[in-house]
């Protein structure tokens, strides 16, 4: 095998735009939200088999206290926040709209931790993936993806790269920026752990240009005794949504292509989440599984912007309430990223694994436009990142055309939102391509069906 | 929270980019030479333009009322097709003729086709070769411009345009500073390379297609024997080049569909110029190769990311 080379600078990435970075929080040391009096657990905060509980009404339960798991192998097992007292297992609405079930807990505010909470003993490859699996850890940039399945890479796979997201694309978002500068030895302890495990000699951490002191505080551990063959090393790229793309980091990082329908094993890379890497290192040091996570609480709307620490399942207005509450009625809620986000009914839902932000923007912020007609400008061909033509696909999705959806590879389409942000006339092009991408798998699962049928 | 919230699908940010800021866009960058236009061939020229962009805003509201639409004219499309209708046309040409010419592009060509975004020609180019096949004298009788050389006139009141006249009338200069006959946007090609640099900065339009039209244009000059930098500089390559075949609507929107497009309409401009009957060829080929985007573009659909014909050094 060639010798492994780290590029000097990026390589080029088409598409993107320039969103408004807004990184309010950027500088702000993170606060951390007293215990809740009561958290909601859903059961599906990874993507996934949903868990099934383990405890019931009544029960007490300590902190780290395992109480659903699942045996599927793409799951998550959840753990109590909270010590106290299961209240209630009930349907609740996720934000994305769909009932799941959820363990209630009431807190006894002694925070007491389980007393089978002790750190994993890590010696191979396998004792990791066990120990990461126990440890309930999704990824915590967004998609929630359960990174024991992420770490357990096929055999006929060869990865010789690991990158660590730290692009943080998104506007407002600064959980990430404030991982690495309060935890930065967490993270190149992560790094070099899982490195050692998968035996992977090159790890590229890309980070934005917008984080100064971030890449500074990287670069001075990446460059000191710990890393002795010099096989980590920071990659600053360039600050325009989306870069932090699974799918475009890796090109930005490896000048190396995703194929269509492959996962970054076939590029030969794993891509991991700065936080979810950083977490590893502190689960294997004290044994706490994933209870809490940081999230940044901004918006036009929101008093105070700050990062906040939570206990996952806490309310989403008890941390809004916690940080000032809102200055004005906010017109969008919304979990997560402004491009990519889920915006919520109400505040009435709960903090979940791999939330990164909760955002109350305002009306001035997250302005609705109608849409005009198109006038075929082709900005959006510009601004897609996967070099697709989202005006075509849009089109064909609001014909309901099949086959003009294949033509133009709408599954290649990763939903980042460049086509509407930039598109002039204000159409709600990723929004439709949505749409199309949905009448696809239809027809491909009807497809199936009408075969099986067929066959009988 | 006592009101209720807004929910919808993502993303919730929006760029400040809008059909009413590119159209503005387009105009500024007309604006020099509709002044150029004013000094070479005096106010009859903002008359004319004025004529035109009133009709054309008028023609678009009148028309989308009866067809029960929404109005559109506060998107200044009308505005740019009205104002590149009346560059295209010679100073003294009768006011109802150039009306008439509006009601085919804004009525004919673009609303009965849908509208904004839905013509599949570009109207005001649809617009001057009705007229000119129509009122062929009226469309082809050039009033003297100022400065411009002795030789070219060919009465008291009629210049020969640069592509009729004998060669040697005209210098380069001449053509660069409008000081010849022609239609009173085409003239003078300072004014129109300058928009054009304005359009590119303002990323309204890719050079891609002014670049290739030109330089195709130029080859082709060479191969059939005219003098490149002449042709370039005369008749309407400019403002067609710049102006008309990068219309949004009217052209591809791939990269390599904008080539295909360009090529096709630089070899045509000068295949007619040499070889057809009429001295100009620049409505047409544009005409022609708008009716081929649908066609350039299903055959240009760029390669994805992550889209591998086999091959590429994986294991680097």
């Amino acid at each position: 095998m060639a010798e492994l080379s780290f590029p000097k600078r990026p390589y080029r990435t088409k598409g993107g735009v320039h969103a408004p970075h807004n990184k309010n929080t950027a500088h702000k040391e993170s606060v951390v939200l007293p215990v809740p009096a009561l958290v909601a657990l859903p059961m599906t905060q990874h993507i996934g088999a949903p868990c099934k509980p383990m405890v019931k009404v009544g029960d007490t339960v300590d902190v780290g206290q395992q109480i659903a798991g699942s045996d599927a192998f793409v799951s998550a097992p959840i753990h109590a926040s909270v010590s106290g007292k299961v209240k209630k297992i009930d349907k609740i609405t996720m934000p994305d709209g769909s009932k799941v079930d959820a363990i209630f807990i009431e807190s006894d505010g002694e925070q007491r931790l389980s007393p089978d909470i002790k750190p994993p003993q890590v010696d191979s490859l396998s004792d990791l993936i066990t120990a990461v699996r126990d440890s309930g850890l999704v990824g915590l940039g967004g998609a929630g993806f359960p990174t024991a399945v992420k770490l357990n890479i096929p055999s006929d796979k060869h990865v010789d790269t690991l990158i660590i997201n730290v692009a943080e694309c998104e506007p407002y978002i600064t959980s990430d920026h404030r991982e690495i500068l309060e935890n930065s030895w967490d993270v190149i302890s992560g790094i070099i752990t899982v490195k050692e495990f998968l035996n992977i000699h090159r790890v590229i951490i890309g980070i934005e240009n917008n984080k100064p002191d971030a890449i500074k505080a990287l670069r001075e551990i990446a460059d000191s005794s710990v890393d002795p063959e010099d096989e980590i090393r920071v990659l600053p790229i360039k600050a325009t949504y989306p870069q932090g793309a699974e799918k475009i980091l890796i090109k930005a990082c490896t000048g190396r292509e995703v194929p269509v329908g492959g996962l970054p094993s076939d590029a030969g890379c794993l891509v991991m989440n700065v936080g979810s890497i950083a977490f590893i290192a502190r689960y294997l040091k004290t044994g706490i599984p994933l209870i809490s996570r940081r999230l940044t609480v901004d918006g036009g709307c929101i008093e105070n912007p700050v990062n906040v620490i939570v206990p996952i399942g806490t309310p989403i207005k008890e941390v809004i309430d916690f940080v000032g509450g809102y200055k004005e009625q906010p017109y969008k809620l919304i979990m997560g990223g402004p491009m990519m986000g889920i915006s919520l009914p109400n505040d009435e839902l709960y903090v979940l694994k791999q939330n990164n932000a909760i955002l109350a923007l305002s009306e001035k912020e997250a302005k609705f436009n109608e849409p005009s007609a198109c006038i075929r400008c082709g900005k959006c061909l510009d601004a897609c990142p996967m070099r697709l033509q989202p005006l075509e696909l849009a089109n064909a999705a609001n014909r309901g055309d099949i086959d003009g959806l294949k033509l133009y590879n709408a599954m290649n389409c990763m939903e980042c939102g460049c086509c509407s942000f930039t598109c002039p006339a204000k159409r709600h092009l990723v929004q439709n391509i949505r749409v199309g991408k949905a009448l696809l798998q239809k027809a491909k699962r009807e497809a199936v069906a009408a075969s099986k049928g067929g066959k009988k | 929270m006592e009101q209720k919230l807004h929910v919808s699908s993502s993303p919730h940010f929006k760029g400040n980019n809008s059909t009413r800021r590119i159209m503005l866009d387009v105009i500024i960058a007309l604006c020099p030479a509709a002044i150029a236009a004013c000094v070479i061939f005096g106010l009859r020229s903002l008359v004319l333009i004025a004529i035109c962009v009133a009709t054309c805003v008028l023609l678009e509201y009148v028309s989308r009322k009866i067809m029960k639409r929404d109005a559109t004219i506060g998107d200044l499309s009308a505005v740019v097709t009205g104002l590149l209708l009346a560059l295209n046309l010679p100073v003294d040409i009768n006011p109802l003729i150039a009306m008439f010419g509006c009601l085919i592009a804004i009525v004919v060509v673009k609303q009965m086709f849908g509208g904004i975004g839905m013509n599949f020609v570009n109207p005001a180019l649809a617009a001057r070769i009705v007229l000119l096949v129509s009122f062929p004298s009226a469309m082809m009788h050039w009033a003297p411009a100022l400065g411009a050389p002795a030789a070219a006139a060919i009465d008291a009141t009629t210049s020969a345009t640069p592509l009729v006249a004998e060669a040697g009338t005209y210098s380069y200069i001449d053509l660069l500073l409008g000081r010849c006959g022609g239609s009173i946007g085409e003239v003078c090609a300072v004014v129109l390379i300058l928009g054009g640099i304005y359009l590119v900065i303002r990323k309204v339009i890719s050079p891609i297609i002014p670049c290739v039209y030109l330089a195709t244009a130029a080859l082709m000059s060479l191969i059939v024997g005219l003098d490149p930098l002449y042709q370039l500089l005369s008749g309407g390559v400019l403002l067609g080049a710049i102006f008309m075949a990068t219309d949004y609507t009217t052209s591809p929107v791939t990269k390599w569909g904008k080539v295909i497009f360009a090529v096709g309409c630089g070899f045509f401009t000068i295949m007619l110029r040499q070889f057809s009957n009429m001295p100009e060829g620049v409505s047409f080929s544009i005409l022609l190769m708008n009716i081929l985007v649908p066609l350039i573009e299903r055959a240009t659909v760029p390669r994805t990311l992550g889209y591998i014909k086999k091959k590429k050094g994986e294991q680097k």
